[in-house]
């Protein structure tokens, strides 16, 4: 009997290092296997919850540093880390995959690319991580390539040109699987680029579908550009995607239209920019679409990740969309159909002053010669750090931005700093309309607990400076996040309370993720140039 | 009985010093570390080298042509001092940064030799997937990740090379490529490709194709041994070896 048990102790303890591949059913319910993290976002609902519960809010503040691996890499850590069985996978960037054992953090192997020099994304030569399928992992690189990786032995298997990077296109986000497909969107959207979406076939790296992200003629809404605008109107997809098996549709977050700050080139809504589209996974056919901000002119990129949560709407269960968009507007959206539930300024914001019954926002502020103050500036409420949504709390903790910017334009820089352009930021040669930081309100990173019956927050805790990094929150009921100033911060997920901090000594421009190995659950952030990991003594 | 394996383990270092065409800086080398000398040569020394180190009349360091015979050690003092009266500067690197560009080198050059007989391809196909290479030996999507990839092979070996692999397998076996042991405490023994080690751990892809990490406070024994390769030399007829050399060198990748 006794003997027994051991064995099975044994085989339990055993079986993570003889696990199956990674099939799509594992990734689609990520959740069943907590040790694990298959997935950018731990799932495909993109909600960055651990079910892991070693970890707690009682004693969080025991965590201990497990181990250190430095990137041999200067450009800012953007990647998640997937955890499979025991074994890491993340990026060096720009485009150095890398295994590492999870419990130490020692590298396996490392597959080292290097992009073509056309490469030059706009705005960091960065990547926010892999995804696996099978044996395979896949990333997407600063030349827009798509790149199939053996995970076992680090050799690429295939190599797939998605767009040209001599036309600026490049790929900085996590691939998405859906099935035996990998998709993928293209980003650069501050240049003179049309986006789209790809499905590739995961074992061949053939494309399957294409979805141009900017209608072309004929199409439905290639009558919102005037002229030719819509060849080169932006509409990048530089984050990952999520999925709802119910209703087969994959959704993506689209960027800013180009050029950024100027629409007189470009008359008209600018349809797909600043929207979310639900595609079908299989054909890549559009279903449904909402636009956050029609004729962007302050580069609200909406290219947060989409979090899909099942919750109490007005007393009814309802299948939602829970979006914290750059433009300071929170939302609710129903995933099924598209229908606009709700929307409300998370952060201070003056550019809408409320919606038409179908969700569209009334823009109230422009800018003008004279320049006019917005807010939020042009860094937005939030940028692309994914958030997290606990379904034991209900609440979504979004790593956010109080600020404001005033707007201007050709060049007029009233209330700057003297001087040539002192305040100016250029972004895109064909950029005309400057922006700066206003003067009398100092930009601050706060981490706020949203409630999504009413858009409130039940709490914050304010940083000392702004932040990149987003949040994980687990059934420990622990939300971890940090900012640029280095510190990897613990809060109670019910009342926000500082319960641990770790001084990691570079900016934290990445959002955390848990695993555990051998039974111990393990916390990890990519900060600076560096991965950290923490688990209890 | 201690003294006694620490005299087997230092005969069988011996022995293989004896197999290792290299000296003592080789030992070291894992894939990771051939990766650090390829990037270390490709920032510094490819600069006034080229990136195939052939671009100073006399000198060709991808495949190993000095202006005189240099062991490791000479390479290694000549990388960190210099050669004065010489465009050859001397480098702040460390002896171990200067260890993984020798062993990049002594690799890259260890693949650039020779020629061998012509056999058939497609018998050789046919002798390679009736035999066992698969269970080491990976070709495309098929076989074993633990034995070296083969998918490639015709690009990075020589027939000559190929040949040699085949009948005497332990000859030139590539840093990358060594097999190692590790028996724990509880007696298990798992053997696989080395992928890292450091003063307190060891990386291997093991015999089950498993990324697998070890404590050597967890370890009884540790160490390299011979590879699981057999020779063919006497198994197989000179034509079929023929066929299968020319059945590899067809390899090119995807």
């Amino acid at each position: 009997m006794r003997h027994a048990l051991r064995l099975a102790v044994v085989l339990v303890l055993a079986a993570p290092l003889y696990a199956q591949q990674v099939t799509f059913d594992r990734i689609l319910h990520g959740d069943r296997e907590p040790q694990n993290w298959l997935s950018y976002s731990g799932t495909l609902m993109n909600q960055r919850f651990s079910p892991l519960t070693q970890i707690t809010a009682a004693n969080v503040k025991n965590l201990q540093q497990q181990w250190v691996w430095q990137a041999k890499s200067l450009e800012k850590f953007e990647a998640t880390p997937l955890v499979v069985d025991g074994v890491m996978y993340t990026v060096q960037a720009p485009n150095d995959a890398v295994a590492l054992d999870a419990v130490t953090g020692r590298v396996f192997w490392t597959y080292a690319y290097t992009p073509a020099p056309e490469g030059r994304p706009c705005c960091g030569r960065v990547n926010r991580g892999l995804a696996i399928l099978g044996d395979t992992l896949y990333m997407g690189t600063i030349d827009a390539h798509l790149i199939a990786i053996d995970a076992k032995s680090g050799k690429p298997l295939w190599n797939t040109v998605v767009a040209k990077a001599s036309d600026r296109y490049s790929i900085t986000s996590s691939p998405t699987i859906v099935k035996d497909k990998v998709i993928i969107g293209t980003g650069g959207g501050d240049g003179p680029i049309r986006g789209y979406i790809s499905a590739f076939d995961a074992k061949t790296g053939k494309e399957v579908w294409r979805f141009n992200t900017i209608p072309g003629p004929g199409e439905p809404g290639h009558d919102t550009w005037s002229g030719d605008s819509w060849k080169t109107g932006g509409a990048g997809v530089w984050n990952s995607g999520a999925y709802d098996p119910e209703t087969n549709l994959v959704f993506f977050g689209t960027g800013n239209p180009a050029p950024d700050w100027d629409g007189r080139e470009r008359l008209g809504d600018n349809l797909y920019s600043d929207s979310v589209l639900a595609l079908d996974a299989d054909t890549g056919k559009l279903k449904w679409h909402y636009q956050f901000t029609p004729h962007d002119e302050l580069d609200y990129d909406s290219t947060q990740v989409p979090v899909l949560a099942d919750i109490q709407w007005q007393g009814k269960p309802r299948k939602v969309m829970l979006w914290a968009n750059r433009n300071g507007v929170m939302y609710v959206l129903d995933r099924t159909t598209g229908e606009f539930l709700k929307g409300k300024p998370y952060v201070k914001t003056n550019w809408l002053d409320g919606f038409d019954a179908k969700g569209r926002p009334n823009r109230v502020k422009f800018p003008t010669k004279e320049g006019t103050a917005i807010y939020p500036h042009v860094h937005g409420a939030t940028n692309w750090a994914p958030p997290s949504f606990s379904p034991r709390t209900g609440l979504f903790y979004v790593a956010t931005w109080e600020n404001s910017g005033t707007f201007a334009r050709e060049g007029q820089f009233p209330g700057a700093i003297p001087g040539p352009n002192t305040r100016q930021t250029t972004m895109g040669a064909t950029n005309v309309v400057p922006f700066y930081n206003n003067p009398d309100t100092e930009a601050i990173g706060v981490v706020r607990a949203y409630d999504p019956a009413t858009l409130d927050y039940k709490w914050e805790f304010r940083l000392g400076d702004i932040t990149w990094g987003g949040t994980l929150v687990t059934a420990g009921d622990v939300v971890f996040s940090g900012g640029r100033d280095g510190y990897f911060l613990a809060l109670d997920a019910k009342t926000g309370a500082l319960l641990w901090k770790a001084n990691v000594g570079g900016q934290i421009n990445a959002a955390a993720m848990s695993y555990s190995v051998n039974g111990k659950q393990y916390v990890a952030i990519s900060a600076g140039s560096a991965l950290f990991a923490y688990a209890l003594p | 009985m201690k003294f006694t394996r620490r005299l087997v383990a230092s005969l069988l270092a011996a022995g293989l010093a004896l197999f290792a065409p290299r000296t003592a800086a080789a030992q070291h080398e894992t894939a990771a570390d051939l990766l650090d000398g390829e990037r270390a040569f490709k920032n510094t020394c490819a600069n006034c080298h080229g990136p195939d180190g052939d671009v100073i009349a006399g000198i060709d360091l991808g495949r190993g042509r000095f202006r005189r015979p240099m062991t490791d050690d000479d390479l290694l003092r000549i990388i960190r001092t210099g050669i004065p009266n010489t465009p050859m500067p001397a480098s702040q690197m460390t002896v171990e940064q200067a260890q993984k560009i020798v062993a990049y080198l002594r690799n890259r050059a260890a693949t650039a030799r020779g020629s061998v007989a012509a056999g058939d391809p497609l018998r050789g196909k046919g002798v390679f997937d009736k035999g066992t290479c698969a269970s080491c030996h990976r070709v495309g999507a098929t076989g074993s990740r633990v034995g070296p990839d083969l998918t490639d092979v015709g690009t990075r070996r020589s027939a000559r090379e190929l040949e040699l692999a085949l009948v005497d397998p332990s000859a030139d076996v590539a840093p990358a490529n060594r097999t190692y042991r590790v028996v724990l405490k509880d007696g298990t023994t798992v053997t696989g490709r080395l992928l890292g080690h450091d003063t307190f751990s060891v990386q291997l892809l093991d015999s089950k194709e498993q990324l697998r990490s070890f404590d050597k406070a967890d370890l009884r024994e540790q160490g390299f041994v011979a590879t699981p390769m057999p020779s063919y030399r006497t198994s197989m007829t000179p034509q079929e070896l023929a066929d299968v050399v020319s059945y590899l060198s067809s390899l090119r990748g995807q």
